[in-house]
């Protein structure tokens, strides 16, 4: 198989009419000496969802961190290569990381509410990044609220303490806070893994719906959940890209053999 | 192929597999004793052909089942997926096979004694001998996953058609050579429709074979043989 295919997700009718949100070419990342992530060239498709999957250790996480400059918090972690957003090199020096942040929202694994209220864990990241009227900062609580799907069952108890609500909730409530301050693009680092199957099935109906709006990557280790809510999906392996494909084609007829032996769990 | 980390898995996809092999052994000795007992006008062999249909019938339904289990229990992807895909569509055809051959004992024992044109049967004989082969051969090809031995049988199908072609002219000479001919020779010519369907059938599964091992499909349209029908839309070719 040679780069040209390895890289270009083999297309679909529905896949040609999108354009790439996020271009990310060679891309190497670096935990101090050791390489983590080698030569990764993928795009991430506009209005889709791109799932990441691959054994433990094979850089998913590391490249979604990449995506929205987390590394930039921890000394000693470098990233050599280009990740395009909208064509700009989000890698360069002196890019404004809040308005990076901003623009690219994350959702981690373990549902991480602020300690303050319902209400607050979505206005404080609207705060910090605009001035608006009280009546306008309820709207958008309210919205983000709804389009987390969990409107309904915080409305009557706003100023409750996000930290009372149940596992599922506090995971919504955080997609809540992305959604609030309108990203552009969203990163999911394994946001199910702490969660019931019907907490897991409302984030997934979640994610399907905000793929509309927004371009989705999510990193999951559940071969079904990837197969459930992504239209292209991405191998990894020891830090490199092996597949990367439309999803259809990755859970049916895989190309590689490592794909087919870790998504068939033959794998080690 | 590497085991899976689950070995129970393994076991379940092994299992589907051997049923699969007994299914096709059944199936192909089927066809092969319903002409003899239809050439030989052999009743008891026809009543045995008859009565191992159930047998056949019971193991598509414990394929399908214990395929479906698989598929709730273990989510299987891609191979394993088209494995028990796979398996599910091998044996609903050698569940039909098992019918035509049923259906070609039953009316050997309906024409057993009216055996008129002993000749006519000599070309439905052939045809069943190809039968037959593409039915061997398309079953080693899956036991072996040999995708080109399964293209093979999936071209070859249009042998068959082109032979059935030309028994159905041969039985139409006969019914019109002689009037008291036509109950047994249609009697026959529904025999060779069942032989040519089963050579369908043997395609079908070098079709799944073929998708099973690539992950893709055969085309859709198969290679055709030469020879159609003389038989005009409006009737006026026949010899």
């Amino acid at each position: 198989m040679n780069d040209a295919q390895l890289h270009t997700p083999r297309s679909t009718p529905a896949a040609e009419e999108t354009t790439d949100k996020v271009v990310i070419r060679g891309l190497d990342f670096f935990y101090g000496q050791s390489k983590a992530l080698k030569d990764v060239t993928l795009s991430l498709r506009a209005g889709k969802v791109t799932a990441f999957i691959g054994p433990s250790g094979c850089g998913k996480s590391t490249l979604l961190r990449v995506l929205n400059r987390m590394y930039d918090l921890y000394p000693g972690q470098r990233a050599e290569g280009e990740v395009l957003l909208d064509g700009e090199n989000i890698l360069a020096p002196g890019l404004d990381l809040n308005l990076l942040r901003a623009r690219v929202g994350m959702v981690f694994q373990k549902p991480t509410p602020f300690p303050m209220s319902i209400y607050d864990n979505i206005a404080f990241g609207i705060r910090l990044y605009e001035r608006i009227p009280k009546s306008e900062l309820d709207g958008r609580v309210e919205s983000s609220l709804k389009r987390s799907a969990l409107w309904g069952e915080v409305k009557d108890k706003l100023s409750a303490s996000g930290l009372s609500l149940s596992g599922g909730q506090q995971q919504r409530l955080c997609i809540a806070r992305t959604v609030a301050i309108s990203p552009e693009v969203i990163l999911f680092d394994e946001p199910c893994s702490a969660l019931d199957p019907i907490s897991t099935a409302k984030v997934e109906e979640l994610i399907d719906e905000l793929a509309d709006a927004y371009t989705i990557a999510i990193v999951t280790h559940n071969m079904q959940q990837a197969a459930r809510v992504s239209q292209f999906t991405a191998f990894m392996y020891l830090g490199e890209m092996v597949e990367f494909a439309e999803t259809g084609a990755v859970f049916t007829s895989p190309r590689d053999k490592r794909t087919q032996d870790y998504i068939t769990g033959r794998f080690g | 192929m590497v085991n899976h980390t689950v070995r129970s898995y393994d076991k379940d996809l092994d299992a589907l597999e051997r049923r699969i092999a007994e299914m096709g052994g059944i199936a192909e000795k089927m066809v092969i004793d319903a002409m003899d007992a239809l050439s030989q006008a052999d009743t008891a062999l026809a009543n045995q052909v008859i009565t191992t249909d159930p047998r056949l019938d019971a193991l598509q339904r414990k394929i399908e089942e214990e395929a479906i289990l698989t598929i709730a229990r273990r989510q299987p992807m891609a191979i394993d997926l088209r494995e028990i895909v796979g398996a599910i569509r091998v044996a609903g055809d050698l569940e039909r096979v098992g019918d035509l051959a049923k259906n070609i004992a039953k009316r050997s024992l309906k024409i057993g004694i009216e055996a008129r044109v002993p000749r006519a049967i000599v070309g439905l004989r052939h045809m069943n001998d190809v039968a037959t082969e593409l039915m061997k051969d398309v079953l080693d090809a899956y036991a072996q996953r040999d995708t080109e031995r399964a293209r093979a049988v999936w071209e070859r199908d249009a042998e068959l058609d082109a032979l059935e072609d030309s028994v159905f002219r041969d039985l139409l000479t006969h019914m019109m050579e002689d009037p008291r001919n036509i109950s047994f020779c249609a009697h026959l010519l529904f025999c060779s429709k069942n032989v040519e369907r089963i050579g369908d059938h043997a395609t079908n599964i070098a079709e799944t074979v073929f998708y099973l091992v690539t992950g893709e499909a055969l085309p859709v349209e198969r290679p055709k043989g030469p020879h159609e029908y003389d038989v005009h839309p409006t009737g006026t070719e026949i010899p």
